[in-house]
């Protein structure tokens, strides 16, 4: 009964030390990870819910292939991974520090013949002269070497760079540190959402579910302005915001300009640009209207959508407007809005009026110029809210791999045996990869052995 | 002389390059071998001063920054970056034959952008002004240049293994007898990936450092970010499989084209199938 219990713990054990399972779990999660990409993720549109049977909605919710980064099988497909990560190392970190520590010090003869790289050099001097020199020798031309005396023989052992060989293992290990710091950030941090009118201040954001949290201080939006390139294409979101304590601004976060790219962090949280709009879609637009012929311009405040109608019955609404017209009329900037007129038993008319443009409004030809002298709508700028304090621990997991690879993949363990023996001495090579190179500075290392007057 | 004038030079040598590699393998000629390769490298020098200049224009306009920011200007890098790989292949190994499978590539990725793409320069939308624009999109490219490379070098070795597979006691002649043999083939395969993964590993690590800072999230599973981490599975699966048995020779050759065709649809076809934050050149915040 132990012995099978033994066997299985033993099977088990060999099941996760396995590269078998390794490369099922690298393609198992290459191959899962695109149905993430194609199916939506997160918030599902309705448009798309009515575009697929219902059978298969129900059997792709089950599957959580709608947020199937989180799923419970993708998760178990990730603590696997790591399973399997750790058991390799803990099965062959002992037999690789034993190579490192415990070096092959004597070259077997066996193994001695069939080395790709060896030179061999005559000597005529005494056996202990041939070792002084040789110990000499490597010393001042490869790395100190290990001197082992057997069978009237001479064996000198050199290496360079023997820790290289733990390079895959660090490499390993930060992956499970990034796993960690995103666990960290997870458990940890949050992330949310925060809309603030100009002018006006929060003390808490909308947390991942729609929740108010309490930031624990005060933001303040002085001003959200966005600027355009001559194309329309927006060139800079920029919110000039203030961190209150108590009612009163904190010093060095008093108007600081965040944009796209250049956050503001306050006491670790996070503040990052990244959308705006019109804040109270009911503010009310100023338009003017002078008539053709001369006479006072008569100003009117309407809401967007609300008709009005002027002395002569033509009656207008404006139907939306922008501060900023540039992206949508490559060439004008400035306010506008869009506005519907109809003229007493006429089809009603659209066209644009612009704040800054008086002869683009007049060019119309109408009897009633009208214009457009901006809104008392204020702008919101939105901010994404985050929190998260495992951040480090990943980017110390990353520094960990770039520098494990580097390892892993540049370096090689490289190793020297000399065999110093009666009237000749021979001289072995061998690295752990790139053995190419190696064998040239094998080659540079043997032209200086074989110049050697001993 | 404009940027653009200067790219369509730097088409038209590749296509030289391409056809002197091509006459190459058809007439054994070793002279013609280095003739090929040194075409390539002067449409890379042409190619070197294009882009140069292409980010001096932009400054000129009034918009300056590194031509790394749309379609057309990553593909041209792109393209850049294959040769830059290849001429490191070809110097360290001398394997001229190589060109005849890796230039095609390069000279691919400039006719499609000189002639069906909007050469225009563009302004930078706030998203993309960054320096980590520069970090993440040459460590990306060097990447996906390095697959594309093991992937020419694989193509190589399955056209090699298909024709003297069939009685493969004799070497075959003609044609593939100007293919370096099988076993180079493999380890060159496995040279340009040992290139290629740590540039995509870092790659991915600027990206998610640079996301981080303009969004506040290193990783969220945006689908440009779910293909990448696909690739350095893939490639990933392909270093681990050379260490088990059976995995050498033409199973790696096709983990190396599978992974090259999963990094092209990170690269292109994410943008055109899918939706994401890496729309180039589209004015998200």
């Amino acid at each position: 009964m132990a012995t099978t219990e033994q066997s299985f713990v033993n099977k088990l054990w060999d099941f996760f030390c396995s590269l078998k399972l390794t490369l099922f779990l690298l393609f198992s999660l290459a191959l899962t990870s695109i149905i993430g990409t194609i199916l939506p993720q997160g918030a599902i549109p309705p448009e798309y819910i009515a575009e697929i049977s219902p059978t298969k909605f129900q059997i792709y919710s089950k599957l959580g292939f709608f947020d199937m980064y989180h799923s419970w099988w993708f998760i178990t497909l990730l603590y696997v991974f790591s399973l399997n990560l750790v058991c390799c190392s803990i099965k062959r970190l002992p037999h690789v520090f034993k190579f490192i520590s415990e070096p092959t010090l004597v070259l077997g003869e066996g193994t001695r013949n069939s080395h790709p790289l060896k030179k061999e050099l005559k000597y005529s001097a005494s056996i202990e002269k041939g070792k002084e020199r040789l110990v000499q020798f490597l010393h001042k031309e490869f790395s100190a070497p290990v001197i082992t005396e057997l069978n009237n023989e001479f064996h000198l052992f050199a290496q360079k760079t023997a820790w290289c060989r733990l390079g895959v293992y660090v490499v390993h290990f930060s992956i499970l540190v990034i796993f960690v710091g995103a666990i960290i950030g997870s458990l940890a941090g949050y992330k949310g959402y925060v809309a603030i009118v100009e002018g006006t201040s929060v003390k808490s954001f909308d947390g991942k579910n729609g929740q108010k949290m309490p930031l624990g201080f005060e933001v303040l939006c002085e001003k959200f302005n966005v600027e355009f390139y001559p194309t329309g294409a927006p060139k800079e979101f920029r919110s000039i915001l203030t961190i209150l304590e108590n009612g009163k601004p904190v010093d060095g976060f008093s108007k600081v300009k965040v944009i796209v790219n250049e956050p503001l962090t306050y006491k670790g949280i996070t503040f990052y640009q990244s959308s705006y709009g019109q804040a109270n879609e009911g503010g009310a637009h100023t338009i003017t209207a002078t008539p053709r012929n001369g006479g006072t311009t008569e100003k009117f405040v309407v809401r967007e959508g609300e008709p009005k109608t002027l002395k002569d019955g033509t009656t207008f609404a404006v139907m939306e407007a922008t501060q900023e017209v540039r992206p949508f009329a490559p060439g004008f900037s400035g306010p506008a809005a869009r506005v519907q007129i109809t003229r007493k038993g006429a089809e009603p008319q659209v066209f644009v009026v612009f704040k800054n443009y008086p002869d683009v409004n007049a060019a119309r030809g109408d009897a009633m110029v009208l214009g457009y002298e901006g809104t008392d709508a204020k702008q919101y700028t939105g901010l994404q809210v985050a929190k998260d304090p495992g951040v480090w621990v990943v980017w110390l997991g990353c520094a960990l791999m770039v520098i494990g690879i580097s390892v892993a993949f540049f370096m090689s363990h490289k190793r020297v045996w000399v065999v110093v023996s009666n009237g000749h001495i021979r001289m072995y090579g061998n690295a752990s990869k790139n053995q190419a190179a190696f064998s040239m500075q094998f080659d540079e290392l043997s032209a200086k052995f074989l110049e050697l007057k001993i | 002389m404009t940027s653009s004038m200067l790219f369509n030079v730097t088409t038209f040598t590749y296509l030289i390059s391409m056809i002197v590699f091509f006459t190459f393998l058809a007439s054994k000629n070793k002279s013609l071998g280095l003739t090929g390769s040194f075409i390539a490298y002067a449409g890379f020098a042409v190619q070197t001063v294009a882009i140069a200049l292409r980010w001096k224009e932009s400054y000129d306009m009034g918009v300056g920054h590194a031509p790394m920011s749309n379609l057309y200007e990553s593909i041209v890098f792109f393209s850049w970056t294959i040769i830059l790989i290849f001429a490191y292949i070809d110097i360290r190994y001398k394997y001229r034959v190589v060109g005849a499978f890796v230039v095609p590539f390069a000279l691919l990725g400039m006719a499609w952008a000189q002639l069906g793409m909007n050469t225009g320069i563009e302004p930078l939308v706030p998203a993309l002004q960054s320096n980590w624009l520069l970090y993440h999109v040459i460590t990306c490219f060097l990447g996906y240049a390095a697959f594309a490379v093991a992937c020419g070098i694989s193509i190589m070795y399955l056209v090699k293994a298909a024709v003297e597979g069939t009685d493969s006691a004799t070497p075959a002649g003609g044609l593939m007898s100007m293919f370096p043999p099988l076993r180079v083939l493999d380890d060159l395969n496995y040279r340009a990936i040992m290139i290629g993964f740590p540039l995509l590993t870092l790659g991915i690590i600027t990206g998610a450092a640079w996301a981080n800072y303009a969004w506040g999230t290193y990783w969220s599973w945006d689908p440009k970010e779910t293909w990448s981490l696909i690739v350095w599975f893939v490639y990933a699966a392909f270093l681990h499989a050379r260490i088990t048995k059976g995995w050498v020779g033409k199973r790696a050759a096709w983990l190396s084209v599978i992974g090259f065709a999963a990094t092209i649809f990170c690269y292109l076809g994410v943008n055109l199938f899918l939706s994401g934050l890496h729309s180039y050149g589209s004015s998200k915040m």
